[in-house]
């Protein structure tokens, strides 16, 4: 039965992907622990919109992995205010929760989104939420309506209606897109015929920085997404990369050569005020800000290897946190600031590791083998990175349990780059 | 005319230059075509006269030009790459006459500027690659200013794994990505 739905789902998301929104399509291996058994029944009116909102939640629940989808098929008249659900016939089917709505037009040209989850067992509303939402904000309505599920069942904040960036790269074109989280709606920002590497949200989601070769050297960009404007936030003599915000917006960490070897520097988000975080002669690069503000971790090879490395970014004492290996990078904070993820190459495959700063415990969570550029989903849940498949780079994520895991296959280019965006404030 | 001459002169002075460094024979081999190509070209015109008569090669008085980088013809225009061992960034044995050439040319020129583009193979971290690649310009560019090139002639710049010149995935097209290219200002 469970099988069956999730075929059935799988179905579904192969039309979705047809359609002509589709970017990328999602293939999901794993389950979590623990899944909630839920029915998400048609919203009255919803069957005359170009795509159903239902299926949007209910794809983006399952993919998760810590929901079941329980077939909602058969039922006549569907019901759409709490009185007229049966509750027996759903506590039949095996569903804890039972998802209800409306959706219809209204005469100011806005639609009328209407939800409610309710317990079977109690027969009680959980939550629920009315939006007003024009018809192109009906794609996010349902990451909205998919998060307020996810946040009464699991106590976690929902990340469907968040936006993640990446770089394609056809041929020769390079494009940095943004799309939502499920990789519906992507849209180019910026194309070049030379490279795009290391994009970084902006705390505010509002802007990236990111590392443009368009003129024969790495330069750090900001651009804005609302206005698309950008300002060159880092174009010293030698090079200009990896580009992490701090966690007020204020500031970037940028690694530049312009004193003879690749180290972190501490700027403004205007450009102005460089000053220096370390100072080795060897390779420090990589930084990423810690929730709080006040660490960056980094990669560097000043004991011989790459390595992870914590500094206060006050200055002060770098601490190695990494041991194992000799290839250890790409470190990203997870936004507890309790662990972190990074690359880890062990007999020459590279794979994602999760290391957590008390116990120094480290998990590998991927074995793919040619995996690179984690990052994490704000809710720390899910971790988004590139890999490859028949020699073309694709998107891929894992839970940071390690249970769940997606693919993301776009349908043409070579897809590389990743980052997550950040929580965006509910309108 | 005066192009047939200057790359006969060029030739001559690849030929003495091969003979004294120690250069991958390769590079010579590709120098020669230049020359019976340039004199089949002028002479196709005219029907092979029974009396034929030269005129002598001029003196090279245009001192360092022919080992103008921006001469394609010129030895400072083909070799401009200097190679790297996997994960290492010293400059070779093998590719320091390369380097010397260059900076002889640059303390010569003290206006001309060059680039120093560093690359990598593809495989690890991407920003870890380009301070990678860095690396490997910064070895050359700290060679030249130990010949006596000035700092502010050069930079050096990476690309990292992101400009590959071979798109392979193996062992040899891996060679060919770890390496620094010279660059010099008014190349197109």
């Amino acid at each position: 039965m469970n099988n069956k739905n999730l075929r059935f789902l799988f179905l579904i998301w192969m039309a979705f992907s047809a359609g002509a929104y589709a970017q990328l399509t999602i293939d999901v291996r794993g389950a979590g622990s623990n899944q909630y058994p839920v029915a998400i029944l048609p919203l009255k009116g919803e069957e005359g919109l170009p795509q159903k909102v239902t299926e949007i939640v209910a794809a983006d629940l399952y993919r998760s992995g810590y929901f079941k989808i329980i077939d909602s098929g058969g039922v006549t008249p569907v019901p759409a205010e709490p009185a007229d659900v049966q509750f027996p016939t759903w506590k039949a089917r095996g569903a804890d929760t039972v998802v209800i709505g409306s959706v219809s037009p209204m005469p100011n040209g806005y639609w009328d989104v209407r939800f409610r989850l309710m317990d079977v067992l109690k027969q009680t509303q959980i939550t629920g939420f009315a939006y007003q939402v024009t018809g192109p904000q009906l794609r996010n309505t349902a990451h909205k309506i998919a998060d307020a599920i996810y946040e009464k069942m699991t106590g976690d904040v929902g990340v469907f209606s968040t936006r993640i960036t990446y770089v394609v790269r056809r041929g020769t074109r390079f494009e940095l897109q943004v799309a939502d989280a499920d990789g519906f709606g992507a849209q180019t920002v910026l194309a070049s015929n030379e490279p795009i590497i290391s994009p970084s949200w902006a705390p505010d989601g509002n802007r990236l920085a990111y590392v443009s070769f368009e003129r024969r050297k790495p330069i750090v960009y900001i651009q804005s997404l609302v206005t698309g404007q950008r300002i060159v936030a880092a174009n010293f003599k030698g090079s200009n990369s990896a580009p992490a915000w701090s966690p007020d917006g204020r500031r970037l960490a940028v690694v530049l050569s312009k004193d003879g070897n690749s180290q972190i520097y501490l700027i403004n988000a205007d450009g102005s005020g460089v000053g220096r975080l370390t100072n080795t002669s060897t390779i420090d690069t990589e930084p990423n800000f810690s929730p709080d503000g006040q660490h960056v971790i980094f990669t560097s090879d000043r004991g011989g290897s790459p390595q992870i490395y914590r500094v206060p970014v006050s200055g002060g004492a770098p601490e190695r946190l990494t041991f194992d290996g000799t290839y250890n990078v790409s470190p990203r904070y997870a936004p507890d600031g309790k662990s972190f993820v990074f690359i880890q190459r062990t007999g020459g495959r590279f794979n994602v590791a999760m290391q957590d700063f008390v116990s120094k415990q480290t998990q590998s969570l991927t074995e793919n083998g040619i995996d690179e550029s984690p990052s994490f989903a704000p809710n720390g849940r899910i971790i988004l990175y590139a890999t490859e498949v028949r020699g073309r780079g694709i998107l891929a994520a894992v839970s940071s349990d390690g249970r769940v895991r997606q693919r993301f296959s776009a349908e043409s280019g070579d897809v590389r780059e990743p980052a997550w965006g950040p929580l965006t404030k509910n309108p | 005319m005066k192009k047939l001459l200057l790359s006969l002169a060029v030739a001559g002075l690849l030929a003495a230059c091969s003979s004294t460094d120690t250069q991958k024979s390769a590079d010579v081999i590709e120098g020669k075509p230049s020359v019976p190509q340039a004199s089949t070209d002028t002479q196709k015109p005219k029907p092979p006269p029974t009396t034929e008569t030269r005129p002598l090669t001029p003196p090279d008085t245009r001192s360092g030009d022919p080992l103008d980088p921006l001469n394609p013809q010129s030895m400072l225009n083909k070799q401009r790459s200097v190679f790297f061992d996997y994960d290492s960034f010293v400059v070779k044995d093998e590719y320091k006459p390369v380097v010397t050439a260059h900076s002889r040319y640059l303390t010569a020129n003290p206006k001309q500027k060059i680039t120093i583009e560093g690359n990598t193979d593809e495989r690890g971290s991407r920003e870890y690659n380009i301070a990678l690649g860095q690396k490997r310009a910064d070895s050359v560019r700290q060679m030249m200013v130990l010949l006596g090139v000035k700092d502010d002639q050069i930079e050096s710049v990476s690309f990292g794994e992101e400009k590959p010149r071979n798109p392979g995935h193996d062992e040899a097209a891996f060679a060919d990505n770890r390496r620094a290219d010279i660059r010099y200002a008014g190349d197109k």
